[in-house]
């Protein structure tokens, strides 16, 4: 079972999610990363379908970058969540649906840290704190990847794991 | 019957870039034979540019167009990045680039979806000039009036610089011109593009500028310049910064000049 959570702080977000790449019962990586950077304040995390979620998470990153060179500035976390919201809302009544749970997190100049809740029925919500699946530490999930980000961008900070190995 | 329809054809492609030029009436026009030459003529028209590549540098250098006294002068980018690592200045219809340049955009970064790697400057040289040439071979539709210089660093470092041509084709150059007076500038950097006047960073920049000087009216004012260094983003160079290089260039201009006359009177 993958997880994600993100915490919105007072002048940061902080993100975490878990590093199993899993098929049924096997174990195939356990550092595989589920964060993918949009831009220089901005990060998704995506987890969900195989395949999907590399496929969706890089075709949303791209289109973010492309929006940066044809613009000269970069997208808003609330723009960027609403852009991925509508691709997701656009396939869902496709024949070729996108299964993928979201976490986007950013850091807007003006108006600070967000957090944007997205699931495969494309719904969208900006919330303080938000997670996706079950996360039980040690047991299930080994180890996880934690980020922070905040005016400066993104920092990645000491990964939680149970020492074990 | 056959020549009336060249003429036609010719007349309407005449038409078609000098109403873009913001010409009146074809005047300075001569019966061209191909729609590509009236393409070729309206980059003729365009203002300077000027390409440059440096050891660790490239660097474009454009001229200005001076504005009309009502006009905002939020300065008209004629150099534009095409992803991080590469871009673009251009001479001819400004229209006509901005399309270019936002397929070449688009390009790149799926490029960068599909193979997960950057595009190479001379990757999206071809594309560009592939897709400038279909325009030339198909129907109803003119070639895009401009020409093209594309610089940037491949992934493995080293400094690349190309040119486009609206027929579609594409060379490789070690420093080149398009543009109004291109001829002239091209002469002046055929003298002194050496190993020692690009040696540096700043002999690279100060190259470019002294290139343009040679053909620009006002100087430091009327040129916008853009470098990339390795591993570094686009950098648009502050019109301070233009001003602080054109007042070095003077100055050895004049020391140069005081040597020449020692040298006469002793």
């Amino acid at each position: 079972m993958e997880y994600l959570i993100g915490i919105q702080g007072p002048d940061f977000v902080l993100v975490a999610a878990d590093n199993v790449a899993a098929s049924s019962i096997i174990q195939m990586k356990h550092d595989y990363d589920k964060m993918f950077k949009l831009s220089e304040k901005i990060l998704m995390l995506c987890v969900g379908e195989a395949g999907d979620t590399v496929q969706f998470a890089e075709y949303i990153q791209k289109n973010v970058q492309l929006y940066k060179m044809r613009n000269g500035y970069e997208l808003s976390p609330a723009a960027a969540a609403n852009f991925t919201r509508k691709n997701l809302a656009e396939y869902l009544r496709s024949r070729t649906p996108y299964h993928v749970n979201l976490l986007l997190a950013g850091y807007d100049d003006t108006d600070g840290p967000g957090l944007y809740y997205m699931d495969y029925l494309s719904s969208l919500a900006k919330a303080p704190f938000a997670a996706h699946g079950y996360g039980r530490f040690i047991l299930n999930l080994p180890s996880f990847t934690v980020r922070l980000i905040d005016k400066e961008g993104i920092h990645d900070l000491e990964k939680l794991t149970s020492g074990a190995k | 019957m056959r020549q009336t329809l060249l003429v036609t054809i010719n007349t309407a492609s005449k038409h078609q870039y000098s109403q873009q030029g913001g010409e009146t009436a074809c005047s300075g026009w001569s019966l061209l034979s191909s729609p590509v030459e009236y393409a070729q003529e309206a980059v003729k028209k365009g203002s300077t540019a000027v390409g440059i590549r440096g050891k660790d540098i490239v660097v474009l250098g454009v001229e200005k167009k001076s504005v009309a006294k009502l006009q905002e002068e939020r300065t008209v980018r004629k150099i534009c990045a095409l992803d991080e690592h590469v871009c673009m200045a251009f001479a001819g219809l400004t229209a006509d680039a901005r399309i270019v340049i936002n397929r070449a955009r688009v390009e790149c970064q799926s490029h960068r979806l599909t193979v997960e790697d950057p595009v190479t400057v001379e990757y999206i040289t071809r594309y560009i000039a592939t897709l400038k040439q279909r325009y030339t071979q198909s129907n109803g539709r003119r070639p895009f009036g401009i020409s093209a210089l594309i610089v940037g660093f491949d992934y493995d470092g080293t400094p690349r610089l190309y040119q486009t041509d609206p027929s579609g084709t594409y060379h490789a150059w070690k420093a080149n011109a398009i543009g109004r007076s291109a001829k002239t500038v091209r002469e002046f950097l055929e003298k002194n593009y050496t190993d020692e006047a690009i040696a540096g960073d700043n002999e690279a920049i100060k190259l470019a500028i002294k290139a343009l000087l040679e053909v620009v009216q006002s100087g430091g004012k009327n040129i916008e310049l853009a470098v990339i260094r390795r591993n570094q983003p686009l950098k648009i160079l502050e019109s301070k910064e233009i001003e602080t290089l054109v007042a070095e260039i003077e100055k050895e201009k004049e020391e140069e000049a005081e040597k020449k006359k020692q040298k006469k009177s002793t």
